[in-house]
């Protein structure tokens, strides 16, 4: 059954939905989207300096992703430009550089809508024991992290205070992002893998009490969206990436209507 | 008038200028000493030296942006002083009230789980403190929904939750009304009773605390005077920073003037004119 390209399909968009969902949650608490766009985006050039050395695309996109978290700890920490104007340079000059070197390597013959936008029905067996590989990792890592990240969420000076280490937790959790950036490119692709984290966070928000269970909730929406816009994209033969991003869009203003039905009854 | 009530600790009572005798320092539980810190080459604070031991309130007062939330910063740790020493057990629990912080509105969190953060309470406990501060009605609240007074509470509920041993509040006050203010500062003497833990508060009003109050430091980028509550109020430094007003009593006093601290360790005054001192007789305008 495994084999099925379309069944495949399905399991790395679900392993990819469960993570982000407590990921995603975060980046919404600690308003840090564009943060998530900057790492993504560095994930064009990994996949152009993948190719220029000729080794594994996830690997060497981690290892720009970790590099580029590392650089923006550095440099924020540097505190002389603001951070999103810090974002914004990385942001488009590793997606430029990355373009680039890909324009250079004329003997490659790529299709660069793929990576942009994903490629999720060309998910081999290998893809999916990676995910589920990776997917694990990245599970454990939030769940180990997330007492100091949530302490620090609240406040990051009273975490200090009462023994955390908001600083680890926060490089700790910049690897787990690009780790899921480097398994989720071939799924939604590099422009489109913030949504996978955000919409669902975002839709689970108005629904839930606790932050647990809000994190639980964006894994289950994500995992809605992922299966809703691959069957759409198979009905109406539309780019699954994008088909994915508008179911987890349609979910989003469903509850939107619905809490606002909710507040007006109230 | 102002009513002085008798502090608890007469040894506090002195100017602690003079070197602590030996058995009081059993009891000390954190003590900068000399500490500066700097900023892109100013200094926030420097000289500072605090000294808080077990049973004690040592209260920090001084205008805005005199380093009352930077000193206490460093006691806690947070901020690595660039300037002295800070002495603390490592084992020393804190519990920490900051200045009035809002929390991002797209946490879903309820004040029960605010108060489970950092470690894990009983639920009668939980109650109980709640109970203590008065607003166990909102044990399941939203943090978001509560005004700013309750979550000032529910802030003193979690820090006492932690039965620390130190205690440091950073405006515990902010967003309370009067009667609440007074209440409050019944509450931290009471906490102060039950556990004897130390307490280092800081207020930009010596007049509410200082009934409670064993130390006052009276801050102004360095230490100003320190002392009793009312060696304190009676000092020449303190009526200086705060303005006559302050030592007759009302209860609403302004601040007449300030001076700054220049980077060559003269002072600068509002009036333009600097000094080597921070005190002279001039450059100050009493109303």
């Amino acid at each position: 059954m495994i084999d099925d390209f379309f069944v495949r399909a399905i399991l790395a968009g679900i392993g990819i939905a469960i993570i982000a969902g407590p990921l995603g949650c975060f980046v919404v608490w600690r308003r840090m989207a564009y943060f998530g766009d900057t790492m993504a985006h560095s994930a064009l050039l990994g996949v152009a300096l993948g190719y220029f050395f000729g080794i594994n695309i996830e690997l060497s996109v981690l290892i720009v992703g970790v590099v580029i978290a590392l650089i923006l700890l550095f440099l924020e920490r540097d505190g002389r430009l603001p951070r999103d104007a810090l974002l914004g340079v990385l942001s488009h000059s590793t997606l430029a550089i990355g373009l680039v070197i890909m324009a250079l390597m004329t003997s490659l013959n790529f299709d660069l809508m793929h990576l942009l936008t994903g490629d999720i029905l060309s998910v081999t067996k290998f893809d999916l024991y990676m995910i589920y590989g990776a997917g694990s990792l990245v599970m454990v890592g939030i769940i180990w992290l997330w007492r100091p990240l949530l302490a620090s969420t609240v406040n990051e000076e009273m975490a200090i205070a009462e023994g955390m280490k908001p600083e680890i937790a926060r490089a700790g959790f910049l690897m787990l992002m690009a780790l899921l950036i480097a398994i989720a490119i071939k799924i939604v692709g590099i422009l489109l893998i913030t949504s996978l984290l955000i919409i669902p966070a975002a839709t689970a928000r108005r629904l839930i009490g606790s932050p647990e269970q809000m994190a639980v909730a964006a894994s289950l929406i994500g995992v809605v969206s992922v299966c809703g816009g691959l069957f759409s994209s198979y009905e109406f033969d539309t780019p699954t990436g994008p088909s994915i991003v508008v179911a987890a869009l349609a979910l989003f203003i469903i509850s939107h209507l619905i809490s606002m039905n909710a507040k007006n009854k109230s | 008038m102002l009513v002085i009530i008798p502090t608890h600790d007469l040894k506090a009572a002195r100017l602690s200028t003079s070197a602590p005798s030996p058995n009081s320092d059993d009891q000390l539980l954190v003590a900068l000493h000399n500490v500066g810190v700097n900023r892109d080459g100013r200094w926030l604070i420097r000289g500072i030296d605090i000294k808080v031991r077990r049973g004690e309130i040592v209260t920090l007062v001084g205008p805005n942006g005199s380093g009352k939330s930077t000193s206490a910063k460093v006691a806690l740790g947070i901020i690595k002083p660039d300037e002295g020493s800070v002495q603390r057990d490592p084992r020393l629990r804190v519990g920490y009230v900051p200045q009035k912080f809002d929390i991002e509105a797209t946490l879903p969190l309820t004040v029960t789980r605010l108060l489970n953060l950092t470690a894990h309470h009983k639920k009668h406990e939980i109650a109980e403190a709640l109970e203590m501060v008065g607003v166990s009605q909102h044990a399941q609240s939203r943090v978001q929904s509560l005004s700013g007074g309750e979550f000032q509470r529910v802030m003193m509920a979690r820090a006492m939750l932690r039965k620390p041993d130190l205690l440091v509040l950073d405006e515990p006050a902010q967003g309370v009304d009067f009667s609440g203010e007074i209440a409050l500062y019944d509450l931290i003497k009471d906490i102060r009773n039950q556990t004897q833990c130390g307490v280092l508060l800081i207020s930009h009003d010596l007049h509410l605390v200082m009934a409670e109050t064993d130390v006052v430091i009276c801050l102004n980028g360095h230490v100003c005077c320190t002392g009793s509550p009312q060696a304190v109020s009676e000092s020449a430094e303190y009526r200086e920073l705060f303005g006559a007003r302050a030592v007759e009593g009302l209860a609403v006093y302004q601040h007449h003037h300030d001076h700054t601290h220049l980077p060559d360790g003269k002072v600068k005054h509002s009036d333009g004119s600097i000094t080597d001192h921070c005190h002279p007789d001039d450059g100050h305008h009493h109303d």
